[in-house]
């Protein structure tokens, strides 16, 4: 099992090598130039070329990318000029390592853009994975117990109209209607625990929280149904029921621990992407999280940032994956090696 | 009164396209200690009407109506909790495939354990003793090693040997085994059929023996109940089923059975055509478009009209749903040559 683990951490790691240098080929593939836009409206052909320099946009993509490597294994000087160094050194930025680039829109490395924005994006991760966990399962649940009855009905079809529903509909809506027209609640601004104790973290994420986990709701609701349904039918709970066990026991014993299964590996990446960010929830509701970070990287063409958020996206989704693999072998008795 | 008595069960279950009739009016009687063999192709109604006796149905999918007398108390009438309470302790079932039939996710142990619990209020740890007693019975080998591992490391003999060991642990007075050896090799079948005579000597069960294999039948049965599209076509005691069946469709299971041991001219004739709908039975004799034998009832009456299960031309005892005036006659001259020609030729001899 260690050797397994171990063996997929490295092809990970060589995963995400190949990501970055797609990334890198991808930026410079677009035909909008990095240092044309940040120069500026009046600008002068040698002036662009002075912000290419100062960007560091003028070498070769694959020296731009060994640069890179290197910086985040060894740490890396912005800018990396020795010269100005010996006179200036409050002029230069060092990025230790592991260094993932130096964001000249923002003027910080992108780790510390990546240190701020995270804790945002994963307590409104975690905040909706337990609502729409919660909810899903517990709804799904029903709806497969209740098969063909007006309770399944209602709630496939009210979990069909809210999945039709997009994210910047819902989020908008909560917004406009719940926070400020009739002020049900605060209009929700980020507060992390040391300021705000647990109590105020938790009401500042619920909205956002909220309109994330609707979303998934209406997905797990689905599907939790189908697994239920489908494992209803398996041989061993017809076992299971001539034995004569309560129904209850029937249910959650045989029947919801099969069903609930493959819902294990959906948990894993739908929650290892949201941690890279709820791109449009987070713009929504302004909150400055990872989603909102990748989204302003995009429109100001800020590489180092978006290097780093598909970096760390793609580590997440490559962890996940890892940690649902290894979960199975503990829920699956079939699947243990030896 | 016997001690099981089934009168005229009818297990319906409503679809958008209308009824299915998958058992419609079945009538036996069976005793302690004695082993009733229920016989037919797939989708007649064998494992349905089983079903039923265990209360397996759910009341929103099935209509199920008749007489289910076990010991005198009508099943049929007991609340769904008063079934459960004696479904796994009176009556219990043995299910065809036991890789599918345990769930994956729980030791065998522990699923033999839940067995015993469920009916008796005793801890874990006693439950799982009785288990490891059971499993020992059944002829698992190091059975305290066994309980706990997962049934997929067992090999197919010995989960169907921890599948009979949870249907016997409550030592249930009816037994009903559900195609118990159609999963399993050859030799273990062998095996297996021995461990249930075992069992339900030292049991003194009563066992209902689903299956389509009639050596099973031959070796275990000592009625034998053949079924065709819900209804049943032929029933009596083994022994006269298996020497003189007067039914065409008893004929055709007789014939389809291959002969290994080579030494004969027999043919293995399977039966022409499929299982019937039961959604839309053909009229009459449910089993007339299939019969090669319909020329020699006089008219349309295989078309028209259902025979009733009454007693042939040998004894009271032997019952048989078809028209034909002197199936012994046909059976003698046209089959038998036909299936065992080394029979008839020790008679002429």
């Amino acid at each position: 099992m260690y050797a397994y683990v171990i063996r997929r951490l490295f092809v990970g790691v060589i995963m995400l090598i190949a990501m970055s240098l797609v990334t890198f080929v991808l930026f410079f593939a677009s035909p909008i130039d990095p240092a044309r836009y940040a120069c500026g409206k009046n600008c002068s052909p040698e002036l662009r070329e002075q912000t290419r320099k100062a960007l560091g946009y003028d070498k070769p993509v694959v020296v731009q990318w060994t640069d890179f490597l290197k910086g985040v294994v060894q740490g890396r000087d912005y800018p990396d000029d020795p010269e100005l160094r010996a006179a200036a050194p409050e002029l230069v930025t060092h990025c230790p390592a592991p260094c993932f680039g130096y964001s000249v829109v923002n003027t910080k490395t992108v780790n510390e853009e990546i240190k701020e924005a995270f804790p945002v994006s994963l307590s409104i991760s975690i905040a909706a994975l337990v609502l729409w966990l919660f909810f899903g399962v517990l709804f799904g649940v029903i709806a497969a117990i209740r098969r063909g009855t007006v309770i399944d009905r209602g709630i496939v079809a009210v979990a069909l109209v809210l999945y039709a529903f997009p994210a910047f509909f819902i989020g908008l809506f909560l917004l406009k209607f719940i926070a400020i027209k009739w002020q049900l609640v605060d209009v929700p601004v980020y507060t992390p625990i040391a300021e705000g104790g647990v109590g105020g973290w938790l009401s500042s994420l619920l909205l956002p929280a909220i309109t994330l986990a609707v979303l998934y709701m209406a997905g797990y609701v689905r599907m939790t149904r189908a697994f239920v349904l489908e494992s209803m039918t398996e041989d061993y709970v017809r076992t299971a029921r001539a034995k004569g066990l309560r129904s209850p026991r029937v249910m959650v014993k045989h029947t919801m621990r099969a069903a609930l299964t493959p819902l294990v590996t959906l948990i894993g990446l739908d929650f290892a992407g949201l941690m890279g960010g709820a791109i449009i929830t987070e713009t929504v509701f302004n909150y400055n999280g990872l989603g909102k970070l990748a989204y302003d990287a995009t429109l100001t063409n800020d590489l180092p940032t978006i290097i780093g958020l598909v970096l760390l996206l793609g580590t997440f989704v490559i962890a996940a994956n890892i940690i649902v693999d290894v979960l199975y072998a503990v829920i699956d008795p079939r699947v243990r090696v030896g | 009164m016997a001690f099981l008595s089934v009168r005229d069960l009818k297990v319906h279950f409503p679809t958008v396209d209308g009824i299915v009739k998958a058992t419609d009016g079945l009538s036996f009687d069976l005793e302690k200690g004695k082993t009733l063999g229920i016989v037919g192709e797939s989708g007649s109604g064998k494992s349905v009407s089983s079903s039923a006796i265990l209360g397996l149905h759910r009341k929103t999918s099935a209509m199920v109506s008749g007489e289910i007398l076990l010991d005198g108390t009508d099943l049929l009438k007991l609340s769904d909790e008063q079934m459960r309470r004696r479904r796994g302790k009176d009556v219990a079932m043995i299910f065809q495939d036991p890789l599918s039939a345990m769930h994956p996710y729980y030791t065998v142990g522990n699923q033999v354990a839940e067995a015993y619990r469920v009916h008796h209020n005793v801890s874990k740890k006693v439950a799982k003793a009785r288990a490891v007693e059971m499993l020992d019975r059944v002829g698992i080998p190091q059975p305290d090693r066994r309980v706990d591992d997962y049934p997929h490391q067992f090999s197919g003999g010995m989960r169907q040997r921890a599948m009979i060991a949870m249907g016997l642990i409550n030592n249930p007075s009816l037994l009903i085994a559900d195609e118990p050896t159609t999963a399993l090799d050859v030799t273990v079948q062998a095996q297996i059929l021995d461990l249930l005579q075992d069992l339900q000597k030292e049991f003194e069960s009563a066992v209902i023996i689903i299956t389509h294999d009639l050596g099973v039948i031959a070796e275990m049965a000592d009625d034998v109940l053949v079924m065709y599209a819900g209804r049943a076509v032929e029933y009596g005691s083994g022994n006269e089923i298996l020497t003189h069946p007067e039914m065409p469709y008893t004929w055709g299971l007789l014939s389809s059975v291959p002969d290994v041991t080579g030494d004969t001219e027999a043919r293995l004739i399977p039966i022409p055509g499929n299982p019937p709908s039961l959604l839309n039975p053909p009229s009459g004799c449910a089993f007339h478009p299939r019969c090669a034998h319909r020329d020699k009832v006089p008219g349309d009456l295989c078309v028209t009209t259902l025979p009733e299960l009454a007693p042939g031309t040998r004894t009271e005892t032997h019952l048989k749903r078809c028209h034909l005036a002197n199936p012994d006659v046909v059976y003698e001259q046209e089959i038998l040559p036909e299936i065992a020609p080394e029979l008839v030729e020790e008679k002429q001899a």
